[in-house]
């Protein structure tokens, strides 16, 4: 009896060991995953991307891409007549793992102009599918194809003319993931760059047509992240939240140039490049091919706009590779101060210092003949010069700028007020009990604008009423 | 005196012409030459003879009347071999079009079997892709307007303009031979439109040892740029002959015969 049960205990461990044996088979050739069950692709479009694949076992997987022809916004005012993949470019994202047998079904609407097709770099076969997937509109074309090799891949149209069928935005990304998924991060998002030939110039209104001279000479009028300008910009931004890992996916359709893809403020922790098995670290910038693609994944750790752009910059700045990546959460000093401070700095060091300009100071045209002209130009002068620190009122900004109203500090001493707006000053001092320690610079005044300002600003806020006259000016000039 | 003979000598003439080039009703004569097609180089170029071609498309209405005579290519008559499901989807039923649909619009939902039955009918047939290219390359004042930038600049503006095949015959101008909207409207069906070999991928056709084999390839075409003429070899490349499309139509052409 004993023995029976040891027996017993014997086979079930053996079958359980086999069990768990088989399920963790790994198979030297993936063309040999053996696929179970079928199931419909969860297809997306920009930015957002299907269910992650995780550990789900091969599957039969039915893709169905709709081929769509139509007017977009490239940008406010200027429309381009698009040729999509899914009504989207990019096209949508389609999301298999290695060992899928991937049958695909490419519908070309009754409504488009023209035949198209697909070429997708995760296929191994002539083509990558363009040979069997030619389709003309009002028609279905179906082939089916396993994914051997993981890896981030573009897929665009290669009917003729196919510089022109990419540049019109036929193209998207295909993922393969790798046995038991990639490793799960906070957020992903989907990001495609290409470059757009108009007939008009940048910006030029209207619907435009596609430039062929202009792309066999590879002068974009745009260049874009997904599809059109301000696509990821704005409301359109793609988010996260302090301390989240985000990883991009990030494809360049071309079909002319490359991207030097690039977040301002950001360094990738990994990148996937050119969107295979090799991995880099710590990167600012990866290069992406223009039909190419490339894993990038960082983690986001102080709350900002951080934007997204092609470093070849002037691409990003005119002429639309701009997006934006928004996060939001709690500010870590130690990582990112923010601004401390907005000082005063010196060319010359610490010293006196005067605005880079010549000393020929054109005197005031028509010299003050009376207190009144004296003080209606020296609350001229005053407003033009002074007001932006000493405020209207002489009252000075705290902690900044010293008051001028019933200041103590002016009061005493005459020549030393006179000196201060001639040369400038910089040093601490102490008015009216406060202490200041700022910068003020030489004034480029006239003799005759000084002694008005002066005059004014005795002559105001409670201040010792003194008259400076032209003279006095001259004096303290002079004594040095 | 003088004026009555004139006007005699001339009326006699005008009737003799008419005898001499007996031109069919709604048909234009096409001189024949040679030219270069898209596909070709320089050591071939085709020959097209003389001929005659249909001024406009063929219409819904004209196509109503076909199939009121001739049963067999009503849509449920239609064998599946000759022409697909989409054959005249566009109809409410056997001989009559959906309200939404113009009479005088050019008939579309047509299969090549269908179509070149119907030009043999009328005792005609579809026009070659040579023909046809060869007519469709002339601008309103030149024969071969390809180097224009205008002329390839039109038709490309109707590539990108939804749903063309909606409008009525005869919007855009004549060209040179009289002929209307051989761009502008709808695809046209051509008799030998798979003679160009093309496989679905356009870009390894190069490799073909095949006179034609560039229809759809940009190396070794006569003209890079004229990527419109790609398109049309593009598209006849996707077709079957029992296909049915919503922007592909017809017209025909018929022979001149060499003697009275």
């Amino acid at each position: 009896m004993k023995t029976i049960l040891k027996l017993m205990m014997l086979i079930l461990t053996l079958t359980m060991v086999s069990c768990f044996n088989n399920k963790e088979t790994e198979y030297a050739n993936t063309e040999d995953i053996p696929v179970n069950r079928e199931m419909l692709a969860e297809l997306t479009s920009p930015p957002h991307l299907p269910t992650p694949v995780g550990r789900r076992k091969a599957k039969k997987l039915i893709v169905k891409m709709e081929i769509l022809e139509k007017v977009g916004e490239m940008t406010d005012g200027v429309e381009y007549m698009y040729w999509t993949f899914g009504g989207t470019v990019p096209g949508s994202f389609i999301r298999t793992r290695v060992g899928d047998e991937v049958e695909f079904h490419l519908q070309n609407h009754p409504d488009n102009k023209l035949p198209h097709n697909i070429d997708m770099h995760a296929v191994t076969g002539p083509g990558g599918g363009a040979e069997s997937s030619f389709v003309a509109p009002g028609h279905e074309k179906v082939f089916s194809f396993k994914t051997l090799n993981p890896g981030l891949y573009v897929y665009h149209c290669a009917t003729a003319p196919v510089g022109m069928h990419i540049a019109n935005g036929m193209y998207g990304l295909i993922l393969v993931e790798p046995e038991g998924g990639l490793p799960p991060v906070d957020k992903e998002y989907y990001i495609m760059q290409g470059d757009f030939y108009t007939k008009g110039a940048n910006g030029e209104r209207g619907l435009q047509p596609f430039d062929m001279q202009k792309a066999v000479d590879e002068k974009a009028d745009y260049v874009v992240f997904n599809g059109k300008v301000g696509a990821l910009t704005g409301d359109n931004a793609i988010t996260a939240k302090v301390g989240e890992t985000v990883r991009l996916f990030v494809g360049n359709g071309g079909p002319g140039l490359v991207s030097s893809f690039h977040v301002i403020g950001e360094i990738f922790d990994r990148v996937h490049v050119e969107g295979g098995d090799l991995i880099n670290e710590n990167v600012q910038t990866t290069l992406i091919p223009a039909g190419g693609a490339a894993m990038v994944e960082f983690r986001v750790d102080v709350p900002g706009t951080f934007i997204i752009v092609d470093h070849s910059i002037f691409r990003a700045f005119n002429k639309g590779a701009l997006g934006m990546l928004k996060v939001e959460g709690e500010e870590n000093k130690k990582i990112y101060s923010g601004e401390i401070r907005d000082d005063i700095y010196l060319p010359e060091g610490p010293g006196i210092q005067s605005m880079p300009t010549t000393d020929e100071v054109v005197a005031s045209e028509i010299p003050a003949k009376s207190f009144e002209e004296q003080m209606e130009f020296g609350k001229n002068a005053y407003m033009q010069t002074c007001f932006a620190c000493h405020q209207a009122e002489g009252q000075g900004i705290p902690n900044a700028f010293p008051p001028l109203a019933n200041s103590d500090y002016l009061n005493a001493d005459v020549s030393r007020a006179i000196g201060i707006v001639l040369r400038g000053k910089t040093g601490e001092i102490t008015v009216n009990g406060e202490k200041y320690n700022s910068v003020m610079t030489r004034q480029m005044l006239s003799t005759d604008e000084i002694a008005n300002v002066m005059t004014y600003v005795y002559n105001s806020w409670g201040n010792s009423k003194k008259v400076i006259t032209k003279e006095m000016v001259e004096k303290v000039k002079k004594s040095k | 005196m003088i004026k009555s003979q004139a006007f005699r000598i001339l009326f006699v003439l005008l009737v003799f012409q008419t005898m001499l080039y007996a031109q069919s009703e709604g048909m234009v004569s096409i001189k024949g030459s040679r030219y270069l097609p898209l596909y070709g180089r320089d050591s071939t170029v085709v020959a097209v003879k003389d001929f005659e071609m249909d001024v406009y498309p063929v219409t819904n209405s004209q196509f109503e009347d076909f199939v009121k005579k001739y049963p067999k290519w009503q849509k449920s008559n239609v064998i599946s071999l000759f022409a697909d499901k989409g054959y005249l989807v566009n109809w409410k039923s056997d001989t009559e079009l959906k309200d939404s649909e113009k009479p005088n619009s050019p008939v579309t939902y047509v299969s090549w079997f269908a179509a070149k039955d119907y030009c043999e009918c009328q005792g005609k047939r579809l026009p070659t892709i040579d023909e046809w290219e060869y007519v469709a390359m002339a601008d309103k004042t030149t024969k071969d307007a390809r180097s224009k930038p205008e002329y390839n600049a039109e038709i490309l503006a109707w590539y990108e303009a939804p749903r063309t095949n909606e409008n009525t015959i005869g919007l855009h101008p004549e060209n040179f031979w009289g002929v209307h909207d051989l761009h502008g409207l709808v695809w046209e069906w051509t008799l030998d439109f798979n003679s160009v070999l093309i496989s679905g991928e356009s870009r390894k056709d190069v490799d073909k040892d095949n006179n034609l084999f560039c229809g759809s390839a940009a190396v070794n075409a006569t003209d890079l740029m004229n990527y419109a003429a790609f398109m049309r070899y593009a598209i006849r490349g996707s077709l079957k002959a029992k296909y049915s499309m919503k922007n592909l139509g017809f017209r025909c052409v018929k022979d001149i015969p060499n003697e009275f």
